[in-house]
């Protein structure tokens, strides 16, 4: 069959990051490694809020981090997913440079490597979430909830983290291996001005535009008025968009966002070629 | 004979080796630490952000401020964690995927005296980290210390860096026969490492047989001594008394120390055996 050669890219890199992400080991070992890190995260929020309020779950407070927080996994998944192919691709497997000249489209082959943490976020969303239900008093109500809103503002989201990630990628290429995954530390900041799992108020007035510019912030807020509107409408900081403006305001940021990766990405690409970057192995 | 090479003049053993390699090993790292710089946005001032979120997640559920004080000094410690984690023990599996174990194994150097080279060599940015945390954490949000004892604090300190990578160059061990399994299980020991230790809040909160399982990591008792040691309710919200926390991470630092030498001396050999040192599974 004969496919472009993005959608190719994209496919056979998808199916790649599989394997590398889930073939170290058997099936059940792969599950619990996929299950507990994402539930240790969660659980580190919800003993804190369980020390300071004697567990209060029934509260909004709780809902809204508790679900900012198992969304939120997505954002390191994906950052990480689509920046650390870089490196991986670079000094661990050095096939970098063959990649770059086989007929691929780089940024949807990067796109394909992010698939396999995309799905093993999935199923650490899900497993958080289905935690927080049966356990945490975290109440949804499946009748209500509007899955257009989700289903969309998910997607949207993914591909703007993707298109992040694509930034990271870029600056990736032109910076050496350190101990640590660009894509995590960058989303470990940005949990800090999202929203994630406190309302923007409460940071200080000076710190809440960067919040305001980040599409995850928004997109954060769809969620949680796709599965649960009372709890996102308990607190102030969108309570006068709906979810047309925020919607709005999500593909705008993310328009913006793209862009700017696509050039980025292409500058940091082209130095990178300059300065004979993409064989390079920097194993200090 | 290599006519480019020459001649060993001064033929080295011992602590003088020992102290050879260590240096040896932590001179590429300090090196393309300066050569290479984006480190410290990305391993400095962004986990600053992320310490910052716990802290205004405790400030959004109106928690006592001793918590902020908490977060700030648990983050500071994540530094050094990390440290072991990324720059010693999964390091070596980088190593080998290099190419570079076989040519430690091989050549006289102590492994326990490469592994340590490792960590000094990422010690600047695991300081620079930890300091940065602490003191613009602080600062930003108005920490009160209040020093209980000085010499208890640099003693537990002391102790529990000793005891932590100790326990860091036992689990670099077992890296040696892990392939990329080995990536995956350093990926696995941050977040529920972080719950256990009571990174976040007093470890006290997990009640007692948890907190004493989590006892076996030092950061667990180290964190917990250290915030009794410098906050004002620290000590009602500790988990032993201070000093049975020193005698404790006393017994683990030795036991650390000495489980190290002989289980890095026995892993190297199993690994040589099934010819693991060598094996690059993809």
């Amino acid at each position: 069959m004969n496919r472009s050669i993005p959608l190719r890219s994209f496919l056979t890199a998808a199916w790649l990051g599989w394997q590398i992400e889930s073939n170290w080991t058997d099936p059940f070992l792969f599950a619990t490694y996929s299950i507990i890190k994402p539930v240790a995260g969660a659980a580190i929020l919800v003993i804190m809020y369980a020390i300071v309020t004697q567990g209060q779950f029934d509260s909004p407070v709780f809902a809204y981090l508790f679900l900012g927080n198992a969304f939120y996994q997505y954002v390191p998944a994906v950052l990480s997913g689509v920046s650390w192919t870089i490196i991986d691709d670079r000094e661990h497997y050095r096939t970098l440079k063959y990649i770059y000249v086989a007929p691929v489209n780089i940024p949807f082959y990067l796109f394909g490597r992010a698939v396999a943490k995309f799905i093993i976020a999935t199923i650490g969303v899900i497993i958080t979430i289905a935690a927080g239900v049966l356990f945490l008093h975290v109440r949804i109500n499946w009748a209500q909830v509007h899955w257009g809103v989700f289903l969309l503002s998910l997607a949207l989201g993914i591909i703007m983290m993707a298109l992040l990630g694509l930034i990271l990628a870029g600056i990736t290429l032109l910076t050496a291996r350190h101990s640590y995954y660009i894509g995590d530390v960058v989303a470990g900041g940005l949990f800090l001005f999202t929203g994630a799992i406190f309302p923007l108020e409460i940071l200080p007035v000076w710190l809440r535009p960067v919040g305001y510019a980040l599409p995850i912030t928004y997109w954060l807020e769809l969620l949680r008025r796709a599965l649960v509107g009372e709890v996102a409408q308990a607190f102030p900081t969108f309570a006068a968009l709906s979810n047309e403006t925020l919607f709005l305001v999500l593909i705008a940021a993310s328009l913006v966002f793209g862009t700017a990766s696509v050039f980025i990405f292409r500058r940091c690409d082209f130095i990178a070629r300059e300065r004979g970057n993409l064989d390079i192995t920097t194993n200090y | 004979m290599n006519p480019m090479l020459p001649p060993i003049e001064r033929r080295a053993s011992g602590a003088r080796l020992f102290w050879m390699t260590v240096w040896g090993r932590a001179y590429p790292r300090v090196v393309g630490m300066q050569r290479e710089r984006s480190w410290v946005f990305f391993d400095v001032f962004l986990p600053l952000l992320s310490v910052a979120a716990y802290v205004f997640v405790y400030r959004a559920i109106r928690a006592p401020e001793e918590y902020v004080g908490f977060v700030v000094l648990g983050g500071a410690m994540t530094a050094f964690w990390m440290n072991i984690l990324w720059s010693m023990s999964s390091q070596l599996y980088w190593e080998k995927e290099q190419g570079n174990l076989a040519l430690y194994i091989i050549s006289p150097a102590s492994m326990m005296a490469i592994l340590l080279g490792m960590a000094i060599g990422g010690l600047v940015a695991t300081l620079l980290r930890a300091v940065a945390i602490l003191w613009i954490g602080s600062w930003l949000f108005q920490v009160q210390y209040t020093v209980v004892s000085f010499w208890k604090l640099f003693a537990v300190f002391s102790l529990s860096m000793v005891a932590l990578y100790g326990l860091g160059m036992m689990s670099a061990s077992l890296f040696l026969l892990f392939s990329r399994e080995a990536w995956h299980l350093a990926n696995l020991a941050m977040e529920p490492v972080y719950l256990v230790t009571g990174m976040y809040f007093p470890v006290k909160n997990l009640g007692f047989w948890a907190a004493a399982g989590a006892s076996l990591i030092p950061l667990t008792l180290g964190l917990d001594a250290m915030r009794q040691l410098i906050f004002v309710n620290g000590a009602a919200l500790g988990f032993l008394s201070v000093e049975v926390e020193i005698l404790v991470l006393i017994v683990l630092s030795v036991v650390f120390l000495i489980g190290a030498r002989y289980l890095l001396a026995f892993i190297e050999k199993l690994a040589i055996q099934e010819g693991r040192l060598t094996e690059n599974r993809r």
